[in-house]
């Protein structure tokens, strides 16, 4: 990819909203452009957190192992961000990441992200900013998940 | 005392009165949730409903229950309802066949603002059962296409082997100007769809939300967390619409089993706009 489209890429994401230009130019030097296949494998339960993806198309299941079979437990699509734990030092990967479709997103270095935070406070400041949104976005959802509402022995149904 | 949602009609006969009606077909949507077509007796104002109304469902003998009709308001000669089979009353009413009589008072209730959404995009956020009140809505909107801009239907589910309508669903998903997204809270490997709660389909969507009016319906905590969000995506809340359940038993405000608040929803809804049942909707002794 381009560097201008890269920039413009990264500056239409909804993670990148609002961010101030010289910072989209900063990331844009981080940023490369990947491609997955479908049912490939993009990391697994226990790997270390490295790469952080904005994913631009396709379809991605976050999956977890329970005895003889593997859950959905969400999947993400164009707009959606994946891998934010990479964004945190010394974590493992929680999921299994497998592609439901042909995927193709820009992914960036984890720790080379962290280290620019470090770096330039005002930076980070806007980056944990939006990784926390992000983080609570997916906690409020994950409640509601395991509330199983929609049971009739669970929480009221209608 | 008034609602911002469609005020339901005057009632036009004894409503405590059940009205034999024929069974004309019990068919099976899901592993345990049933639609079950009834045929009033021709021109009687049982069948005379509004998108979002409800009927009392009167199995004889065993006992009565608030059903939402799922059919088509165009449609007169017959009644739709569709019914989870979670107890006594229910198991009776989707265990009868056709040729079988049981009783229908109704309809009640206030209806879907399907007049103060012309002009505007309509969004359809449903979850679990909370799809069968809105596709009377659906079928009205489709049939007066004309009359509204985008229509877009979210419907959430436990699991795909919940999910309603799933041919019905797919045809609405292919139809011009409209965008039809389902996902389920867990999925098995095989599952190609969105997996997530509902919510997580509002990213997804692409609509101006001045110009919209959302109608919302499914478990009462599903809804607060919709409500709440699509207000925080700036949704006027007097443009959000929720129905809601409670222990309907006479249908007409009289015995006040279902009171919320000011309202009796068997009278003043079940469908309210946000800000009418906000106050009271977080309130767990209500």
């Amino acid at each position: 990819m381009a560097p201008a489209e890269m920039k413009t890429v990264l500056a239409a994401h909804p993670f990148f909203d609002g961010l101030p230009e010289k910072y989209i130019d900063l990331l844009s030097k981080l940023a490369f452009e990947v491609r997955f296949e479908q049912d490939e494998i993009i990391f697994r339960e226990g790997d270390p957190s490295s790469l952080f993806y904005l994913i631009l198309s396709g379809k991605v299941a976050l999956e977890m192992g329970a005895p003889g079979r593997q859950i959905i437990i969400q999947t993400l699509e164009a707009g959606d961000e994946l891998g934010w734990s990479s964004l945190l030092e010394n974590t493992s990967k929680q999921f299994r990441a497998r592609c439901l479709e042909p995927v193709r997103a820009l992914a960036f270095d984890g720790a080379r992200v962290v280290n620019l935070c470090e770096e330039d406070h005002e930076f980070g400041f806007h980056i944990m900013r939006r990784a926390l949104a992000l983080v609570a976005e997916r906690l409020r959802a994950t409640r509601l998940q395991v509330l199983d509402v929609y049971s009739p022995k669970g929480v009221r149904g209608k | 005392m008034s609602t911002a949602a469609s005020a339901a009609p005057p009632l036009s006969r004894a409503v405590m009165e059940p009205v034999p009606v024929r069974i004309a077909s019990v068919s099976r949507e899901t592993h345990d949730t049933f639609t079950l077509t009834v045929t009033p007796p021709p021109g009687d104002p049982v069948s005379a409903f509004e998108p979002g109304q409800f009927s009392m469902l009167y199995c004889f003998g065993v006992g009565e229950l608030p059903i939402s009709i799922s059919g088509d308001p165009a449609v007169r000669e017959t009644l739709t309802y569709t019914i989870r089979s979670v107890g006594q009353v229910t198991y009776q009413l989707v265990t009868r066949r056709p040729g079988d009589f049981i009783g229908v008072r109704g309809p009640f209730g206030s209806s879907w603002p399907l007049k103060e959404a012309r002009g505007k995009s309509v969004l359809i956020v449903a979850g679990g059962i909370g799809l069968a009140p809105l596709r009377p809505a659906i079928y009205s909107i489709l049939r007066h296409r004309g009359d509204y801009n985008r229509l877009v239907i979210l419907y959430g589910s436990r699991s795909p082997r919940d999910l309603l309508y799933r041919r019905e669903f797919e045809a609405w998903s292919l139809l011009p100007d409209t965008q039809a997204l389902c996902t389920v809270d867990y999925g098995g490997v095989s599952w190609r769809g969105h997996v997530g709660v509902v919510t997580t389909l509002f990213r997804h969507v692409r609509l101006q939300p001045q110009e919209t009016v959302a109608m919302i319906c499914g478990p009462e905590i599903m809804m607060r967390y919709a409500a709440r969000e699509l207000e925080a995506r700036g949704l006027p809340p007097a443009q959000i619409y929720l129905s809601m359940e409670r222990n309907m038993k006479c249908g007409a405000g009289f015995c006040g089993h279902c009171q919320m608040g000011p309202w009796f929803v068997c009278k003043h809804g079940p469908v309210f706009a946000w800000p009418e049942i906000r106050p009271y909707i977080d309130l767990y002794e209500l």
